[in-house]
């Protein structure tokens, strides 16, 4: 499972392995009915992470204010819900990506002007303003109480989310599938190509006349309605939203996620909340004591050790294996 | 002769230190120019502001008979300027055809599109390869920079300039860092570029320059010295003093 790269030489067509992650999802859906719910919320980690690593791994943005777009779609389709009396989930998800690429073209057009540590600390400040936003507009967010009463009607009239989370969990599965599907495509396109070139050397994208900036803008705005989608995901299947969406620890989180699995090669985002969602739900209630000590930890092992993440250990215990006669 | 660039008292500093200093400068078309001078003379200054990577501090530039000072650097690529860089600015991730493949694309105007593969792309891929081949480069059009022997990382930077078939090409010391026994390669590339193509060459390698050049421009802490044709510059005695030490060239 090497390192999704794209380019002018790169095969993009989709491999057998590429199969695997929707084998175990499925597998995973009958297999194992009494966690479903943990898996809805693996699934939205996963659409979430894929959208930062558009722009972390591909684009080399690298950001820590993610959760702004994630928070806001998460609240978007949440006051549709509960305030709008708006049920339908499509409606709601539609507003949720429409308000994350809004927020995402706004506040990229201006971040993206700036490199490294501005940059870094001006997407640290956007999601504290949202987060604040949302702490003080209790009319419409609930504020620090959070916002209940998310109704969400049946999806297209038809399948109702059960208690069971089995809607939920297919309902994420499949908005996951477009997702990757979307992500991946860009990824192995011409503009994807010119992303990493803007990643590896930006000097020399604006040397070949490439638009450097509004490249950015653009893929910062669609990388935004990604996770703006996500976020209506999460108050949807929740049926609640609260305001940790938009806390500093959530998009802390997500690229820890990220670097965990491999960043910069599509099905990182696939193994990072993976392994750290259910090592969180395993060990995070048993030991609270010692669970970001070893997530620190181990995040410094593989900063220092195995850069690729997950996928990249797999990657060359494969190559030796390989050249084993 | 037709002017393809000009500048017209051009003016750079950097705080106190002046490193462009009134240049007034012409690059004929299908011209095969060099500039020289010693190290902090001022010359990857120039070339910076000619591409717009360097706004000037005041002075005009002028492309094809265009205005171009203000202009972004994009557009001014798009109106046929390319360069290539004094310290490799590659793709040193990518494999060599995709360092070509992301000039071509952008000249193209296909860089911006999301739909198809970019490997589906059957026309950029083979202009790219068909460009490589002429500059010997095909059988390792599919090695990343990181792998590539430095000499032949300089022919790529080379490569992806040309890619954008500019009509006036800026070579900042396309041989800097090669061997000597190596950089008769890259002497072999210069000569063979197409001959539409106004060069603007800065070399340190005075028997490069003087084999290459009809007309040299020698800058001195940001002044022009001297400028003329080759033979003239070799007999002058303020270039002399200038490079004392350094090269004597008949
Ligand atoms: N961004 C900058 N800020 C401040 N000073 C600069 C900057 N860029 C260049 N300089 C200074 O301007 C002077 C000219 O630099 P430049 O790189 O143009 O020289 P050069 O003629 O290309 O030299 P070389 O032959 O060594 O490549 C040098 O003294 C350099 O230190
Ligand atoms: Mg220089």
């Amino acid at each position: 499972m090497s390192a999704h790269a794209g380019g002018y030489s790169a095969d993009p067509r989709i491999r057998w392995i590429e199969s695997l992650p929707w084998i175990v999802a499925v597998a995973a859906f009958f297999a194992l009915p009494e966690y479903l719910s943990l898996g809805a919320r693996i699934l939205i980690y996963i659409l979430y992470a894929l959208s930062l690593d558009l722009i972390v791994g591909y684009a080399g943005i690298v950001t820590l204010g993610h959760s702004a777009y994630f928070g806001l779609g998460a609240y978007v389709a949440g006051i549709l819900a509960a305030k709008a009396g708006i049920g339908d989930p499509m409606v709601q998800l539609a507003a949720a990506a429409a308000a994350g690429a809004l927020l995402g073209i706004g506040t990229g057009a201006i971040i993206l002007r700036t490199k490294a540590l501005t940059l870094l600390m001006l997407t640290l400040a956007i999601t504290s303003v949202m987060l604040e936003i949302a702490n003080k507009a209790t009319a419409l967010t609930g504020g620090a109480d959070g916002l209940s009463g998310v109704i969400v009607a049946p999806i297209f009239g038809l399948f109702r989310f059960d208690i069971f989370g089995k809607t939920a969990y297919l309902y994420c599965l499949l908005a996951l599938l477009i997702g990757w599907w979307l992500v991946r495509k860009m990824i192995y396109s011409p503009f994807g190509t010119s992303l990493t070139g803007v990643r590896e050397n930006s000097l020399r994208m604006h040397a070949i006349g490439a638009p450097v900036y509004w490249r950015l803008v653009l893929v910062y705005t669609l990388s935004a309605t990604i996770a703006g989608v996500a976020g209506g995901l999460i108050t949807q299947t929740n049926q609640f939203v609260g305001l940790n969406v938009f806390s500093f620890e959530s998009a802390g989180e997500l690229l820890v996620m990220l670097i965990l699995g491999g960043v910069g090669r599509i099905y990182g985002a696939f193994v990072g909340p993976v392994v750290y969602l259910i090592a969180q739900d395993l060990l995070a209630k048993q030991f609270p004591e010692y669970w970001y000590f070893g997530i620190g930890t181990m995040l410094v092992l593989v900063v220092m050790f195995a850069r690729g993440g997950i996928l990249g250990i797999l990657d060359s215990i494969l190559v030796k294996l390989r050249r084993r006669p | 002769m037709n002017i393809a660039l000009e500048t017209r008292g051009l003016c750079k500093s950097f705080g106190a230190l002046t490193v462009a200093d009134d240049i007034d400068f012409r690059l004929e078309s299908g011209a095969r120019h060099a500039l020289i001078g010693p190290n902090g003379a001022g010359k990857t200054t120039f070339v910076n502001m000619l591409t717009g990577a360097l706004p000037p501090s005041s002075g005009t530039i002028v492309l094809g008979g265009e205005d171009i000072t203000a202009m972004r650097q994009a557009k001014r690529v798009k109106r046929g300027l390319g360069r290539t860089f004094q310290i490799n600015a590659l793709f040193r991730r990518l494999p060599v055809l995709d360092n070509v493949a992301l000039a071509v694309a952008e000249r193209c105007g296909v860089a911006r599109r999301m739909l198809r593969a970019a490997s589906a792309h059957g026309d950029v891929r083979e202009e790219s390869m068909e460009l490589l081949a002429t500059l010997g480069l095909a059988e390792d059009a599919g090695v990343r920079i990181l792998d590539l022997p430095y000499g032949k990382q300089r022919l790529v930077e080379i490569a992806i300039a040309l890619g954008l078939k500019p009509s006036v090409l800026l070579l900042d010391e396309p041989a800097a860092g090669v061997p000597s026994l190596e950089s008769h390669r890259i002497l072999q590339v210069l000569d063979n570029l197409p001959k539409h193509i106004a060069i603007l060459i800065i070399e340190h390698d005075m028997d490069l320059v003087f084999r290459f050049a009809q007309r040299i421009t020698v800058l001195v802490q940001g002044e022009v010295l001297v400028e003329g044709p080759p033979d003239e510059i070799a007999r002058d005695r303020r270039v002399h003093q200038v490079y004392l030490g350094e090269q004597h060239h008949a």
